[in-house]
This record gives structure tokens, sequence and C-alpha cells, in this order.
């Protein structure tokens, strides 16, 4: 049994274990799944650590007959790309729990109902990652929906329903879309060489397709991805379902669930329709480079702190995507590495604006003010938290966002240029919440906020770590998905552009 | 004697038990004119059988005449309660459907 | 060249006290301040012994790298975080860590009310290492990350007190500001490395021999909007008037000595660009007597005293970037003026510091007066920075002053003449306004209301003065003996004829320099010391003194251009989203629901109704088909 399917299995023995504590026994239900989510956690490390980087096929490969008589596997594995990705979403889910110890009360139902939701979606988060069947993707993609409908439907706040049943839409609208061009590709795999959902196989397809079906093809997929990324026009569920949820739900949202967008551009619109996919480069640069200065422009204005958060979100897609249509190795890597850093700055954004929003019991901006003199380490955790979300050098997404500027900028010096008026926009995004609720004088209201406890320090200080330590040192990361985004460029025939001016000599 | 007479009167009775349960309000005479629709369809089903010579209209027939029994059966049920619980036997008045 | 191993003790000592001191919280609040003083001074000692080391070496050894390990490698995008130590980054070392750790000192006791005091210190280090890094850096983007972390720092210290909105507001308009020169030397990265293929300083200099002009002259622009920023150069300048509002130690080592000379650092360091640019060149010149006029200008209005020396500072700025922009023979004069600057102004910031700290944190010169009396220390030490920066001989500031007049008056031709007099105008009214202020402040008659009670500064306060003050006496004729500094520096900017034909004799520049001090001083004497002065500024003044006043408009242009667009496109988009786009989502659901409840309405309960529908459908369909088929 591959390592994968143990660390799947894990959180879903996790949920049998919840499942089985009687409801009232809160405590042992939440330490369950505190302890299930930092024993994946650590086996995710170790995956990690016996990964060979050099080696740029699936690893830990595993794959079982499912539904033989269509060609249905379970097949999983990973290359660097989805170990990142893993990798990201197993650490985050423990200080998710540990975050948001008590977002479970006040729900619809009880904390059990909560925690088991949880820890499905983390089966799930790992699933779809690993997943190298497409059916199987595509089945985790569609399934996932489901515990976060009822995570923001029934444990979120304000109009939880009304977002629940936004995002719920909104992504199956592209899943069906996705669907089509899926059962598009099973055909065509059926006329040249035999059913299968295999990636591996479907890779080699656009060979027999003509480039309208590879167009139609990719959009099926494409919209799929940038519904769930988000990518400007398709953006407006993230800003109410986050703002809905739960901080830890918003954290695995906007943390995990939206890389699957971003992650499936690669894994398959990149990979399945090369042809398809320069065609639209042009567009779809186009689109990331108004998602980031939109959605910037958006966050400035925003007023309330979890939807800035979100806005904010929707510029760095942006820059994840501008990242990986601009065909370089810079661009790739640097935009999975843009995928695992915004996981943390945005993890440490949204849990510390939902401690806040908590104490405070109002989540706009206006209500705040002072608070670095009221509760100093809370407001110093937001402050390096926005930090990293502005790519201060020295934090973690100054390493991605400028190597995804860099590669952008070799091939489409005029995106990039217009992307980096974002660096400008971010300073704002960034400060104005600081210095609307951090700074200035203690307003009515704030005078007696309780500062973290210890419990949320520990949640925060790994958060922190994290960020520091891979934007000083992003190497480990870097080494593993070099390869990997090397490899996905071979495929599409792409190699850097060389230094115009070094050319003649 | 043309048995094509037999479907002029099978159309004129249906016409007759269409008008009746579009016009008529009486639960009562709407379904007798609903029978009156069916023997219609039996009369044309036995006429088209004597014509073809073959057996098959006649069978169906015997088959509406079962069903429009069961058919009486159900739907007088329905209208006595209705009539129990409403005290009126006009079908306007029950417009339970709307909502 | 040379490796060394011992290089990045110079950063991590003042880092680990940022660290420390930041961990440590409350804890460290007793002795917080003696680490990091402690922390500064052993870097200053760090950056002694490779002095040393260096001047052991020949002359083509001295530079020497260190290399701790690879930061970010994809494809060809290679950084190393690297450390390169030469001649021109030792001068920058020496300076912050020397200026720096005085100023440390001075923090103990102008800080020692402070509740955050600690916090204080945490961030004074900080500023260090990140400065240090800016200077020490062997590539644009290492250089990048020191350039982002000072304006951090910058931006920490000048919001220190930022429970008063003003100075939030301050700290948050000087980090965008720099953000937006930052995204200059993005640009100029992002170019470099598409069109050179590298962005370490030697990686780009060398391709720099075989590029294009276009290219060149496109990384040199950027590299000037990114000394813009930093530097407050026209036309970013707007924020440092603001940034006075960080306390006084902050200001004279942020906001004077060092930080806002990093850009000067920028452009020298890049000379092999600039050298190969001369559009680039130009725009540097312009740019540098631009601001060093309008510096001036804006500081004979100012009566807040910090405001008046940060005008200055903008000013002097201004000259540095002007000798940086007359190429080869005015790096050298560039750097000189930046080290006697770092000791004069900073050493005034610190008196001006001095000064309100003995008049209750007053700063407007109009209700001062008469402090010499008072504060015979601060009076002293403050009137040699005064001397040195108005350039009058032997101090400092009229070595490496007279030297930039002269070059500038040697580019040649009609330029040589516009650039040598804008020089020259400038010194004239450095001198005005540099006198109004020690007028103002310690000649004229006393202003201050009656329940203050102006004492001198203890000695911890007063000593690093004193040490500046001697500096700003000293260093012009250390540095220009024997032309030592330009010796020292050359090999960093390679060898260059040295321009034999003056435009006119050294001794006539001089001259019309010190004549242009004595006017400057002179109307200034006449006009405050001999005349009464009002503790009101007077209102009923020329437009010109009002513009003046309100730094030239400067703000009323970015607000008016800038930030209210700005605003109004943000209120446009939001709109728009919620309206246009969202709306479309909306609308997709309200067509669903209104389409469901129209069709409802034909559902109306009737049985006679569905009946006669059934009719009319059966009739329509028989009629249809009787149609087709006929």
């Amino acid at each position: 049994m591959s390592s994968l399917t143990t660390m799947m299995l894990l959180p879903l023995l996790g949920s049998l274990l919840v499942a089985v504590i009687p409801s009232d026994q809160v405590l042992r239900i939440k330490q369950a799944a505190l302890g299930t989510t930092i024993l994946v956690a650590i086996s995710g490390i170790l995956t990690w650590l016996k990964f060979d980087s050099e080696n740029t096929s699936f690893q830990f490969v595993q794959s079982v007959e499912w539904i033989p008589s269509f060609g249905i596997n379970y097949a999983v594995g990973v290359d660097g790309l989805s170990l990142v990705l893993i990798l990201m979403s197993v650490l985050l889910a423990p200080i998710v729990v540990l975050a948001g110890w008590n977002e479970s009360e006040g729900g619809r139902w009880s904390a059990k109902v909560f925690y088991i939701l949880i820890l499905v979606l983390e089966t799930m988060m790992i699933g779809v990652f690993a997943a190298t069947d497409l059916f199987l993707f595509y089945v985790i993609f569609e399934a996932m929906l489901i515990p976060v409908y009822f995570l923001i439907g029934g444990y979120g706040s304000g109009e939880r329903a009304a977002a629940a049943v936004k995002f719920l839409l909104y992504s199956l609208f592209g899943g069906l879309l996705m669907l089509a061009s899926i059962i598009g590709l099973y055909v065509i795999s059926g006329a040249n060489g035999g059913h299968t959902f295999d990636i591996t196989k479907l890779s080699e397809m656009h060979n027999y397709m003509n480039s309208t079906t590879q167009n139609l093809l990719f959009l099926g997929f494409f919209i799929a991805f940038a519904i769930k990324a988000p990518l400007w026009p398709l953006h407006t569920w993230l800003p109410d379902a986050s703002a809905s949820a739960t901080p830890g739900t918003s954290v695995l949202l906007l943390g995990v669930l939206d890389k699957v967008g971003t992650f499936g551009m690669i894994r398959f619109c990149l990979a399945l329709f090369p042809d398809a996919s320069k065609t639209f480069t042009p567009v779809i640069i186009t689109l990331a480079v108004i998602s980031i200065i939109y959605g910037a422009f958006l966050a400035i204005g925003a007023t309330d702190i979890k939807r800035l958060i979100a806005y904010t979100s929707i510029s760095h897609f942006g820059f994840i995507t501008m990242g990986i249509f601009a065909m370089t190795t810079q661009g790739h890597s640097g935009a999975t590495l843009y995928m695992f850093n915004h996981g943390f700055s945005t993890a440490a954004l949204f849990l510390v604006a939902g401690w806040m929003s908590a104490r405070r019991g109002s989540s706009t901006i206006a209500d705040f003010g002072g608070l670095q003199r009221v509760t100093p380490v809370m407001a110093w955790s937001f402050f390096i938290a926005g930090m990293s979300s502005l790519a201060l050098p020295g934090l973690s997404s100054f390493v991605s966002e400028f190597l995804v500027l860099v590669g952008t900028f070799t091939r489409y010096p005029v995106a990039a240029i217009i992307a980096t008026f974002g660096i400008v926009l971010a300073a704002l995004y960034i400060l104005i919440p600081v210095q609307k609720a951090l700074h200035g004088p203690t307003t009515p209201g704030n005078e007696n906020l309780s500062d973290l406890n210890l419990r949320e320090k520990i949640a925060i200080a790994p958060v922190i770590a994290i960020i520091v330590a891979l934007g000083f040192y992003p190497s480990p990361l870097l080494n593993v998905i070099n390869p990997a985004s090397a490899h996905v460029l071979e495929l599409q025939g792409f190699t850097d552009p060389t230094p115009s001016d070094s050319a003649g000599k | 004697m043309s048995p094509y007479n037999y479907l002029y009167v099978a159309g004129l009775l249906f016409t007759i038990g269409a008008v009746g349960v579009v016009v008529r309000r009486n639960a009562i005479v709407v379904f007798m004119c609903i029978e009156l629709m069916l023997n219609a369809a039996n009369l044309t089903l036995v006429t088209f059988s004597r014509i073809n010579g073959t057996l098959d209209g006649q069978i169906v027939a015997f088959f509406t005449m079962v069903v429009a029994a069961c058919e009486v059966v159900v739907g007088l049920a329905i209208i006595v309660a209705i009539y129990r619980s409403r005290r009126s036997a006009s079908i306007d008045d029950a417009s339970l459907l709307k909502r | 060249m040379t490796t060394s191993t011992s290089l990045v003790y110079l950063i991590a000592l003042p880092l680990a006290g940022a660290v420390i001191l930041l961990l440590a919280g409350r804890r460290a609040d007793k002795w917080g301040h003696l680490l990091a003083t402690a922390l500064s001074a052993s870097s200053f000692g760090a950056g002694l012994y490779q002095l040393s080391q260096m001047l052991s070496r020949p002359t083509e050894e001295r530079a020497v790298t260190q290399k701790l390990f690879t930061w970010i490698s994809v494809g060809s995008f290679n950084i190393d975080a690297g450390i390169l130590l030469d001649q021109l980054s030792i001068c920058f070392v020496l300076l912050i860590t020397g200026v720096g750790t005085l100023i440390h000192i001075y923090s103990i006791s102008y800080m020692s009310h402070d509740e955050n005091r600690r916090r204080f210190f945490a961030y004074l280090n900080l500023f260090i290492a990140s400065m240090l890094l800016l200077v020490l850096g062997d590539s644009y983007l290492n250089l990048y990350v020191g350039w982002e972390g000072v304006g951090l720092a910058s931006y920490l210290l000048i919001g220190f007190w930022n429970q008063k909105p003003a100075y939030a507001t301050a700290s948050k308009k000087a980090f965008v500001m720099n953000r937006i020169g930052d995204m200059g030397l993005s640009f100029a990265i992002m170019i470099a490395f598409a069109t050179l293929g590298s962005v370490s300083f030697s990686g780009v200099e060398e391709a720099s021999h075989t590029a294009s002009q276009a290219t060149l002259t496109a990384i040199g622009i950027m590299l000037l909007i990114a000394a813009a920023g930093k530097s407050a150069q026209f036309p970013l300048q707007a924020w440092l008037g603001d940034a006075m509002a960080g306390p006084t130690p902050v200001s004279a080592l942020i906001h004077a000595a060092t930080m806002v000379t990093a850009g000067v650092y920028l452009i020298v360091r890049s000379h092999f660009i600039f050298d190969a640019a001369p559009t680039a060149q130009l725009l540097v010149v312009i740019v540098g007597a631009v601001t060093l006029t309008f510096g001036a200008i804006v500081g004979t209005a100012k009566d807040d005293i910090k405001k008046a020396l940060a005008a200055s500072t903008m000013s002097q700025i201004g000259y540095m970037i002007l000798a940086a922009g007359l190429g080869p023979a005015g790096y050298a004069f560039a750097i000189m003026h930046l080290l006697t600057h770092g000791f004069f102004k900073a050493g005034m910031f610190l008196g001006a510091g001095s000064v309100m700290h003995g008049m209750n944190d007053q700063v407007n010169m109009r209700r001062y007066g008469a402090l010499r009396k008072f504060m015979p220390i601060t009076f002293v030490t403050f009137g040699l920075g005064y001397l040195a920066i108005i350039g009058v001989p032997p101090f400092a500031g009229f070595y490496s002053k007279d030297a930039i007049i002269e070059t500038a008056f040697n580019a040649g031709g009609i330029k040589g003449i516009l650039l040598g007099s804008t020089a020259l105008l400038g010194a004239a009214i450095t001198a005005f306004y540099m006198t109004r202020v020690m007028i103002l402040t310690f000649t004229s008659p006393e202003r201050w209301e009656k329940d203050q009670h102006p004492h001198e500064s203890p000695w911890l306060m007063w000593l690093p003065m004193v040490i500046l003050a001697i500096g700003s006496v000293s260093t012009g004729y250390l540095f220009t003996r024997g032309d030592s500094l330009v010796h020292w520096l050359s090999p960093v900017f390679g060898e260059h004829e040295a321009h034999e034909e003056h435009f006119l004799p050294v001794i006539v520049v001089s001259g019309l320099a010190l004549t242009a001090v004595l006017i400057g001083v002179s109307i200034a004497l006449v006009k405050y010391q001999f005349s009464d002065v009002d503790a009101e500024a007077p209102q009923d003044v020329s437009i010109f003194t009002r513009i003046a006043r309100k730094d030239l408009l400067q703000d009323t242009f970015n607000e008016s251009v800038f930030m209210r667009p700005g605003q109004a496109l943000t209120r446009i988009l939001v709109k728009t989203d919620d309206k246009v786009i969202d709306g479309t989502v909306r609308l997709v659901g309200t067509t669903a629901i209104g389409t469901g409840s129209a069709l409802r309405k034909s559902q109306t309960g009737f049985a006679r109704s569905y009946a006669a529908l059934i009719l009319i459908g059966a009739v329509a369909l028989i009629a249809g088909i009787w149609v087709v088929t006929q």
C-alpha cells in the first residue's frame, strides 16, 4: 500500500474514532481530531523526506482496479507539484483544528459533525492532489464540495446558507463543464487505444484531436479551474463564502481548495491540451493581470476584514495563474511555490482576523482601533502575516512573487510590468487595515480585548516560522519543485528565453 | 349499412363528453362525461376491429372497460369524500392543486 | 576574489539583537537597550576589523566575498545569499554602524521615559541589520531585501508613536511611496535578468559591456526611480517631511545619515550602467539638481526645526545624486559628501532632539530663541554642524560640497554652467535657511512660554553629539588629504582620466561658493538676527512663501493626481463588482426564480381548465399531424 493511501486512510479512521466518541465529550472529540491531523502531518513530512526530487515521474504509485468496465482505477502518485500541495494541506490541517478550537460551537450541528467533516475533507484534500486517474480526481473534486458546503452552511456566520449555496452552485457549474470535457476525452481515448482515465495515457490524446475539439475540451477544464482558483470574473463566490465561513474553514477553502484550481491548470490543462493552452495563453494572462489589479483595488475598498483577505487572495491567484501560463521555469516554479506560501500567509491572516473578529464581535475594520497597544501579540501576528501578503523580501511570499514576475517578464514583459503595480497596491491594502485596526488611539469597545492565549500562540507560531524560514531558505521546496516544473515545460516544448542582450556573445 | 356511421356516432359522443367535462361544474356530471368519452373510444375500437377483421380492437375495448370500472370505483370514492368534507360536488371548489 | 567567513557577523549581530528583543518581550525591558547598543557597537568593531584586514591586503585584493547559501535557484535564475565587502561598502558599513552606535547611545537617554524603549531598540537593530544587508549584498536581489528591510524599519520607526493618527498616516505614506521606488528596482532587476541574464553586480557589470544602449538606459532609469523613492528625490520626495513624525534619533539615523542615502549608493554601485547610458545619467543629474533646489526652497519656509532639517537633507542628497550623475569624476565626491553629511546632519538632528528634549518636545522654531545660554554644548555641536553644512572652510562640508560644485562646472558646456550655477544657488539658499535655523533657535531673543525651563541634556545625549561634531570638523580634511578617499574608491569605479581642463580655476570656484554662502548668511542675519521675529508665523505673506510652506504643493499634486482618482477608481470598482459582476451572477438566480413564478400562474388548480387545456392540446396535436401529413 502506498504511503499516500495510508495518508488518506488516516483521517478517515480518525473520523470513525470521532464518530464513536459520545457527543457530549467535546474535548475528547477535539483531541482525537487534533491527534489525527498531527499524525497525518507527520506522515506527510516523512513522505516529503522520502521523495526523490531528481525523479520526475510519479512516485509512491499505487493502482487498483475500481470500475474495470470503464477503465477506471484507483490510482495515486505524486510528483514535485502535488507533493508540495499535499504537504501544505496536511500541515495546515492541525493548525486549523488547533486555531479554531471553539469554531464548532454555535453551529447548526454538534462539534462531532464538525470534526468528522474536517477529517473527511482532509482525506479528500490529499486525494485530489494525489489522484493520477482522471475519474478519481473528478469524483473527489466534486465530493469535496459536500463537506465544505456543510461547514459553511452549518457553522458559519451571517448569511451562511446563501453563501454556501452560492459556493456550491458556482462549483457545480464548473464541475459540470469539466465532466463534459472528461467524457469527451474518454470517448477520444476509446477511439485511440482503448478507454482509459489514466492521465499519463490521456496526455497523449491531444495528438488525435483537431484544434476545435482540443479548444472546447480545454475550456471545459479551464473554466472549472478558473472558478476554483478564482480568476476574474468568476470570483464573486469567494468573498461571500470566506466571509461567512468560520476562519478555519476559510483557511482550508482559500488555502487548499482554491489551489485545486491552479493545480488543475498545470496538471490537466497544460498536460492534456498543450496546443489549446498555447492558443488561450494571451487571454488567460490578461485575465490573470486583471485579477491581480482588480483584486487589489477591491481589497483596498473592502470594509470587512475577511472580505479584504478574500480579495487579496484573488490578486494572489492572479499571480499564480500568470506564473503558470508564462511558460518559463521561473514562472512555473514561482507559481508552485506561491501556492504553498499563499496557503500559509493567508492562513495566518485569516486566523488572526478570525480571532480579532471573534473577540470584537465584528469583522468590520472600522470597529477596530489601536489593537497594537491592547493585544500586542495578536497585532504583531497580523502584521507579519500582512507583510508576507504584500511580499516583503525576507518573507516567503517575496521569493515566489518575484520568481513569477521575473519569469513572466522574460516572455510577457507588459503583463509583468502591469502586475508589478500590484505590489504598490498590496502595500495599500495591507497597510490601510493595519493603520485602522492596529494603530491609532484605542477606540471604545477595544480596550478590554484579550491577547492571544497559549493555544492560539502555539497555532500561529509554526505558520509564522514557516513564512520566515522559507523567505530566507526556500531551497528545500524549490529543490522538489524545480524538476517537476522543468518536466512540465519540457513536455510542452518550451525553453526559457535566452537573455536578449547576451545572445550575440 | 356502412360501418363508418359508427365512427361518426363515436365522434359525436366524444365531443359531447369533452364539452361536458369542460363546461359542467358538477363532479358527477363531469364523471359521466368522462365515461361518455371512454365509451366513444370503445366504440371506435370495436368499429375498427370490425372494419379490419381483427380482434385486437375488441380486446383493447375490454381493457378499457376494466380500467373504466376501476376508475369509477376510485373516482366516485373521491367525489363522495370531497362531497362529505365540503358539502359540495362542484369541482371548482376543490382547487387544492394550486399551491 | 578573496573570500572570507567572517563577513556575516556584520549583519548577524544586529539582526540577532532585533530578534532577541522582539521575542523576549517585556522580560527584556531592563537590559534590551544595553544589549542592542552592545551588538551595534560590536558590529562596528567587526567593521573596523574588516577594514584592518582590508588595509593589510594589496589594492586589487581588497574586495572580499562570502557565500552563505544558495538562496533562490530556478533554471538560469541563480541567486546566492552572498556578501560583498569592497572599498565602497566598507565606507557605508563604518558609517552605518558608527553613527548607528552613537545614536543607540543617545537613544538610551532620549527614550528613557518611553515604556516601549525595548521595542524601539529592536527596530533600531533591525534597521542596522537591513541597512548593512543593503550595502553588503552582492546582487541586486540581495540589495532589494535590505532595501525593503530598511523601508520596513523606517515604517515601524516613523510610526513608533502611531497612537497619533497623523503619525500612523505618515508611516504609511513613507512605506507606500518607498514601494513605488521599489517597483522601479523590481523593474530594473527584471530587465537585467531578461536582457543580461544576471542580477549580481559582477554579472551585470560583465554583461553591460556588450549590452545595448536601450537596455542600459532602461535599467538606469528604473534604478533612478528606485533611488528617488528611497532617497526622497524629486518626484518621490513627499514622504520625508512627514517622516519626521518618528522619534528624533530615528530622523538622525535613518532619515538623515543612512537610509535616505541608499539611493546614492545604488547609483554609485551601478556606475557601470550609468557610465554606458548617457540618457539615464542625464536624468540622474536633472533629478539631483531639481531636488537640491527644491529642498532648499522648502527649507527656507519651515518653522518646524525637524522639517527644516529634513528639507535640508533632501537638498543635500540632491547634491550627492547630482555628483553621482556626473560620471566617474563625481562618484567619489558623492560618497564623500554622503559621509560628511552623515556626520554633520546626524549631529544636527541629535542637536534638534536635544533642544526638543529641553523644550518639552516643542518643535516650532518661532517658540525658541536664546537657547545658546541654556544649552551650551548643544549650541556648540549644532553650530559646528551648521558651519559644516553651509560649507565654511575648514569644516567637512566645505571640502565635499566644493568638490561637487567644481565637478558640476567641469561637466562641460551649457550643462556644466547650468549645473554649477544651480549648485551655487543651492549653496546660497542652504546658507540662508541654516543660518535662519541657528538664529531662531539659539541666538535670537527668547520667545518661549514662561512655564518652559530649557536645560542641557544629560551626558549620554551630548556625548554622541560631541563625537559627531568632531567628525563634522575633521572628516572633510581627512578625506581630501592627498585625495585619500578618491584613491581608496578608485578600484571600485575603475580607472579614468581625470578631467584636466577646468572650466574655472579651483580657487575661483571656491571663491564663488564662499561668496554665495556669505550672501545667504547675510540675508538671514538681516532678516532674523537684526529684526524681530514673531512667535506666530505671519500669515500675510507672499504667494511664494505660502507655496513653499506647503512643500511646493507636492502633496496637493499627489493627492489630486494619484490619491483621489485612485480612491474614485476603488469606489467604482467596488460598485462594479457588486452591481455588474456579482449582479450578473445574481441575475441568473433571480431569472430562474422569476421564470418559475411566472409559469406557476398558469396552474390555477381548476380541474376543468386543465381538462380544457388537455383538449386544446390534443386538438392542436391532431391538427398539427394532419397538416404535416397532408
